[in-house]
């Protein structure tokens, strides 16, 4: 025996070596835990990635040097054009304000929790896994910054994954599109096929769409939830597309459609941008539709780490305010009764929410169908549906929130 | 082209310095993990199995070569989201292969180092795949238009990287 390993030493010593890796592969497949190989990570990670910080903070230096200091050609007039956007953005932000508070004051009159207070780091990408089959970067920032796993990562154009592996000063970033990451995913527009949704919808159902406020849609089609939205997974393909998978084959889904998250793997926000459609195909019982990633993953360079997520309470200046959203449905809407209904004088003749009565039947939208029956929900178990007019119904009064809740929000807790 | 069969006497055989031998596969990885971030394409080379063939062939020590592809496999494996050992396997066996065929045949030149840096390239992604499909039970999708470019440009890396590594060689 001793002689036929001798003779045969270097095989010998390579099927000894592959033992040892199939073996030490199968224990951390059998494995749950994670933590067996972390200290040869930790070493390999800790000898690539301070180089790497080193060449991407000193290439940024001189970049800076560069572009601050010695390449100021045509600031000058660049710097005429710009204030002459920023007015114009001025102006555009007042009307935008305008939009925003009257879209918070909806919300609360509709109990809806789609609020969220969101609070980033901004990293630095340093690295890349070094596999076109391990779809990870590495970031400049890690648990002493008080990253942890399971975080959301999201650049300006959308998102871009979530923190797998936590070190001291770096962090791994499970790309989108690997194959063995998955998000969930909603379409922002559905196509109503023939169904005769598209003409029943409320005037306003629109405007009172539970879209996240950072979602940077344009001007959508958005469907109310009685059409429903089609719901799917984000993931990676092997060659490194990003798919949209467990979407039924009678969905009808098009190139150009752009897919949103829909906030229900609690990791990432509702409503932020995660690619768009470019091509649909039908496979088994499903159907394959490939993406365009909206953050562009093979150029990362600045990321946002989303350290918090939680949702918020308007504050109740929003409601309380001079302007009551239901004034602003009474402004809108024909129908509805005088202000005076509503509200009372205060001595300072300000004008004071009504406490007790509730809102007259034809004085808000007129929704109906399915999800009215949940008169009875709780304010803070999610979001409301859209109220939707359905053959020109109008909906019985009990079904509302009496005007205290509207007024006096912060009474139900954060949301 | 010179891909002759020679005796294992008229083989030359390298050594180098342990500074070369350590920082070289040290930049390799480093290169992989770090240039893909900002050129996306170069992600098509796999520097680390470029050094492990190179070393393989240049030493001629079967023993040492595997080692070489062992370590740098494991290496890269740990940048990596998936378990120790896809990459260690692989070149593990590229190392062990590139030795044995250096102690063979006389790769000195650049078409034997194309072809047998293609040939490499081509076992090291069947074995990947192979052991993340059966060991792994990862799905992996294999494209021959992918893996036969991607080999296409790993040797004519190889030919280049060669050349230089050239420099750095020892004659024992």
């Amino acid at each position: 025996m001793e002689n036929v390993l001798s003779r045969h030493r270097n095989l010998s010593v390579l099927a000894a070596v592959l033992v040892a890796q199939v073996l030490g592969l199968a224990i951390q497949i059998r494995s749950t835990n994670p933590e067996q190989t972390r200290l040869i990570r930790i070493w390999a990670i800790s000898s690539v990635t301070p180089i790497e910080r080193l060449i991407v903070h000193s290439q940024g230096g001189l970049y800076g040097i560069w572009h601050n200091y010695l390449y100021l050609r045509g600031v000058r007039q660049e710097n005429r054009d710009l204030k002459a956007e920023i007015e114009r953005l001025r102006l555009q932000q007042v009307r935008l304000n305008e939009d925003a508070s009257q879209a918070r004051r909806l919300q609360v009159l509709l109990g809806f929790r789609e609020r969220y207070s969101i609070q980033t780091l901004p990293a630095q990408v340093i690295g890349s896994g070094g596999s076109e089959q391990s779809r990870v970067v590495y970031l400049d920032k890690g648990g002493k910054d008080g990253l942890k796993p399971q975080m959301a990562v999201i650049t300006s154009s959308g998102v871009v994954g979530k923190i797998l592996q936590v070190y001291s000063s770096t962090a791994q970033v499970l790309l989108i599109n690997d194959q063995s990451s998955g998000l969930g995913a909603i379409l922002e527009s559905s196509h109503t096929s023939g169904s005769d949704t598209s003409n029943n919808q409320a005037p306003n159902s629109q405007a009172l769409n539970n879209q996240a406020p950072n979602s940077q849609a344009p001007n959508p089609q958005i469907p109310t939830p009685q059409q429903g939205r089609v719901h799917g997974i984000v993931s990676g393909s092997p060659a490194g597309e990003t798919m949209l998978e467990k979407v039924l084959l009678g969905e009808d889904v098009q190139p150009g459609d752009r897919v949103l998250t829909s906030g229900g793997d609690g990791i990432f926000p509702k409503g932020l941008p995660v690619g768009t459609v470019i091509k649909v195909s039908q496979a088994d019982s499903f159907l394959k539709i490939r993406l365009h990633p909206s953050a562009d993953l093979s150029r990362l360079e600045e990321v946002l780490v989303i350290m918090k997520l939680e949702d918020v309470a308007p504050p109740a200046t929003d409601v309380a305010g001079s302007q009551r959203a239901v004034d602003v449905l009474a402004a809108r809407l024909p129908g509805v009764p005088a202000k005076t209904d509503l509200s009372q004088e205060t001595p300072d003749g300000q004008k004071k929410p009504d406490t007790t009565a509730a809102p007259a039947p034809d004085s808000v939208p007129a929704p109906t169908g399915p999800q009215n029956a949940s008169s009875s929900r709780p304010q803070n178990s999610g979001p409301l549906p859209v109220p939707e007019a359905r053959h020109g119904k109008t909906l019985k009064p009990e079904i509302f929130k009496p005007a205290a809740a509207v007024a006096n929000p912060a009474g139900n807790g954060p949301q | 082209m010179r891909l002759s069969q020679t005796s294992p006497e008229q083989v030359e055989v390298y050594r180098f310095n342990w500074l070369v031998a350590s920082l070289v596969p040290a930049l390799a990885i480093f290169f992989q993990a770090f240039i893909p971030v900002r050129l996306h394409f170069v992600s098509i080379f796999d520097f680390p199995l470029l050094v492990t063939i190179f070393f393989g062939v240049a030493r001629r020590n079967p023993v040492s070569g595997l080692f070489t592809g062992c370590i740098i496999g494991l290496v890269q494996d740990s940048l990596t989201h998936h378990p120790l050992g896809v990459y260690g396997i692989a070149k593990t066996v590229v190392g062990f292969g590139a030795s044995s065929l250096g102690a063979k045949l006389d790769v000195e030149n650049a078409a034997s180092r194309f072809l047998v840096t293609y040939g490499f390239y081509l076992l090291h992604q069947f074995l990947y795949f192979s052991v993340q499909r059966v060991l792994v039970r990862e799905m992996m999708n294999w494209s021959w238009s992918h893996e036969l470019l991607a080999g296409l440009a790993n040797a004519l890396a190889a030919v280049v990287l060669f050349a230089v590594l050239d420099r750095f060689k020892q004659r024992i």
